[in-house]
């Protein structure tokens, strides 16, 4: 069924099935699969801690983001609620010299990089159109415009081939995503050219008020395999399926096997953004469907059975979640709106005549406001 | 005596495009809706509220989430004889089908000599002021009306969008139809039941003036009448014309007003450079040089890609820079005076 061997020649040789990898179950109990099983043998009980802190750590700061949305901090929020494991596990497996290319809900992925709290509030409290510098972080900051990363994943990715380097490019995008042109010409190229790139897509069932189904007729890792880029579909609130998964295709990408194609299956248990109402296009018996898979509240069972859950471990995962909302206020609330004349920066590398004009004149027309003060 | 006139009602903008939307539809069974969270959201900003539960999935149709497709399948519906009607969610989003538009809806007249016609109606929620992410407060509506076979309009109050939206769907052209998204929530009386709407390509004066005309369009009318009502108090007359189709322009009657007042202020969120400040006072240069007594001003956005949003206010054109400009083409003391290109 699936082979997750490297070889170059092997073209479509992880087939996607309508089955879901799955190494943790709902109940967190470990489900034995003979394939998948070593790519994450290696993990250790402090490793799966760590994993469980990051997703709670997600979670908190998706909480406090949402609740400094409502109280006008921010001007706008997009929860990743429920999707934790499908981009710690990811995000988590990744290089510091692989390199991210991102949408907009990917704000665990952008924790895991090393992006500090600042850095991931400011386009959503309106300071900047960017909240960090994609190269300290190896993760371009978030694409808005729907599937159009993917592209520059797959640019990345042929530069990292060209340049005879094993990093590996990751695009990250949603289910409704898949259906923009730009993603199907992500994977056109990246098959012809065999770029070092990954596909994650995740399949939160839901493109705004647009159930998946809206966007494809079967399941969406069945799309890749046409364009001759194998896929894997996993349970994507499973963190060690979802790691085991990313390492795969990490694995191929590295030594020459091209693209793979990812589809994380997890849901969006949360509104779209803090401006949408789910309540009017949504079956509440869905989310506690959904709310029954957990991603966080599977790991900590699995972490109980294995007797990692410790009273002192939970009361060390309690501080940091509460350190980092704190963090993550105080960051909040000391960034400030950049200064006027700024707005006329960055525009061009070098100057340029006509935009020169334009702010001289406007700093003449503030500078009246100021003389009116004086 | 009685009358058959319906009394107007107090609708908001966004409520008077679906009202508009909704006697379109129930009218003309070819008439489709199409776009992304247009069905059950009813649309980010609700303009199709309830439509679909009115005439179902068929003719309010949620599509994939692709700007291209969603214009390239009007175009072969319109093949076909319907008259879609797209919604682009936001302004930002056009991109990923301006290749369909401009190359495809509107050159498909003149390139088969007039044999087939595109009644497509490509509604935009447009322009900042709502403290919105990127991609979601651009005003790109130069590029279309810099594209042959398009028409282009803006509305700027409830009664426009209701008539304006029905003139554009019962337009054999491709109209882009631009939404002036912080207005959505503005009030004012709609007449359902008008006989003669001002026509697609007229523009309105919606205040009358003497000492200078001030010409803009879709959110900036607001701004433009509060600009008169502050320039009266100052004992200055602005005559205020709301374009509404922006290609093509409704010159007759700017030109009408500039013989008027001499002076001429054009105000739009767009970039300056290029954009439909450009044209119009370059016509107005052309038509009546001689009537004027200053040079013609602009108040616009810069040529700079639209700001984070704490920035935004810098950006946007507002009553204080619209008086700004009045006063320089009014010739008194203004922003301008003394400064030169060189400092
Ligand atoms: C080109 C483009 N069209 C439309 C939008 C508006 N929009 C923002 S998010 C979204 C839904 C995206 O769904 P999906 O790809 O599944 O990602 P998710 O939000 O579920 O993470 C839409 C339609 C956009 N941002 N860009
Ligand atoms: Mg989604």
């Amino acid at each position: 069924m699936l082979r997750p061997s490297a070889s170059s020649d092997i073209r479509n040789d992880i087939r996607s099935t309508e089955l879901l990898v799955q190494l943790l179950n709902p109940d967190g109990d470990r489900v034995p699969d003979p394939e998948f099983d070593h790519w994450v043998a290696d993990v250790t009980g402090e490793q799966l801690r760590s994993l469980y802190e990051d997703m709670l750590v997600v979670r908190r700061i998706d909480t406090e983001a949402t609740a400094l949305q409502r109280q006008g901090e921010l001007g706008l929020w997009p929860p990743l609620l429920g999707q934790e494991a499908a981009q710690i596990g990811s995000a988590r497996a990744l290089r510091a010299d692989d390199f991210v290319f991102s949408s907009y809900r990917e704000n665990a992925v952008a924790y895991c990089r090393g992006v500090q709290m600042g850095q991931l509030l400011a386009v959503w409290r309106g300071t900047a159109l960017s909240g960090w510098n994609p190269f300290d972080v190896g993760m371009a900051t978030p694409a808005v415009i729907i599937g159009a990363q993917t592209l520059h994943a797959t640019g990345y990715a042929l530069g990292c081939l060209q340049d005879g380097v094993d990093s590996v490019a990751v695009a990250y995008f949603g289910d409704g995503a898949t259906s923009e042109g730009d993603v199907s010409e992500a994977m056109v190229f990246a098959a012809s050219f065999q770029a070092p790139v990954v596909f994650f897509c995740q399949n939160n069932q839901w493109a705004i008020s647009e159930p998946v189904a809206l966007q494809a007729h079967r399941s969406i890792a069945d799309r890749a395999p046409g364009f001759g880029i194998p896929s894997l579909r996993v349970d994507g609130n499973d963190v060690l399926a979802v790691m085991a998964a990313t390492r795969i295709a990490l694995d191929r990408a590295r030594s020459g096997g091209g693209p793979t194609f990812i589809e994380a299956v997890t849901y969006r248990m949360g509104p779209h953004t803090t401006s949408d109402d789910p309540t009017r296009y949504r079956d509440p018996a869905e989310l506690e469907r959904w709310a029954a898979k957990d991603p966080i509240s599977r790991l900590r069972a699995y972490l109980e059975h294995e007797g990692l859950l410790t009273e002192e471990f939970e009361a060390s995962v309690k501080a940091k979640t509460d350190d980092v909302a704190r963090e993550l206020r105080a960051a909040c609330l000391a960034l400030d709106p950049p200064h006027a004349l700024s707005v006329f920066d960055n525009v061009y590398t070098s100057a340029h005549s006509v935009l020169e004009r334009q702010k001289s004149q406007y700093a003449a027309y503030l500078a009246m406001f100021e003389e009116v003060a004086e | 005596m009685t009358t058959t006139a319906a009394t107007p009602t107090e609708l908001t903008l966004g409520k008077a495009l679906n009202a508009g939307l909704r006697r379109a539809v129930a009218e003309d069974d070819r008439v489709v809706l199409l776009g992304e969270d247009i069905g059950k959201l009813g649309g980010v900003f609700r303009v199709t509220d309830g439509l679909l539960d009115d005439f179902g999935p068929r003719r309010i149709v949620d599509t994939p989430l692709a700007e291209s497709g969603i214009i390239g399948t009007a175009i072969g519906l319109a093949f076909r004889g319907f008259r879609p009607v797209c919604e682009i969610q936001f302004d930002g989003f056009i991109y990923p089908g301006f290749d369909q538009i401009v190359a495809q809806v509107a050159k498909l007249h003149y390139r088969t000599g007039g044999a087939v016609t595109m009644p497509i109606t490509i509604r935009v929620p447009f322009g900042g002021g709502i403290g919105a992410v990127e991609h979601h407060s651009e005003s790109p509506e130069a590029y279309f009306a810099h594209t042959a076979g398009l028409r282009v309009v803006s509305c700027s109050n409830p009664q426009d969008a209701y008539d304006l939206i029905r003139l554009a769907i019962a337009s054999d052209d491709p109209v882009l139809f631009f939404e002036p998204k912080r207005r959505y929530w503005a009030k004012g009386p709609v007449d359902q039941a008008l006989a003669n709407p001002l026509p697609l390509e007229s523009a309105r004066v919606v205040r009358e003036g003497t000492d200078v005309t001030l010409v803009t369009y879709g959110p900036l009318v607001m701004t433009a009448l509060d600009a008169a009502i502050a320039a009266s108090d100052d004992g200055v007359s602005i005559e205020v014309i709301d374009l509404r189709s922006l290609s093509p322009i409704d010159h007759a009657t700017i030109e009408e007003s500039v013989r008027k007042t001499g002076r001429l202020v054009v105000t739009h969120e767009a970039a300056q450079s290029g954009g439909l400040g450009a044209e119009i006072t370059a016509s107005v240069t052309e038509r009546c040089f001689d009537f004027l007594e200053a040079a013609p001003a602009r108040v616009t956005g810069f040529d700079v890609p639209y700001p984070a949003a704490s920035l935004e206010d810098h950006f946007l054109p507002d009553l204080d820079r619209i008086l700004d400009a009045v006063d320089r083409v009014l010739g008194r003391r203004n922003s301008l005076t003394g400064w030169s290109a060189a400092k």
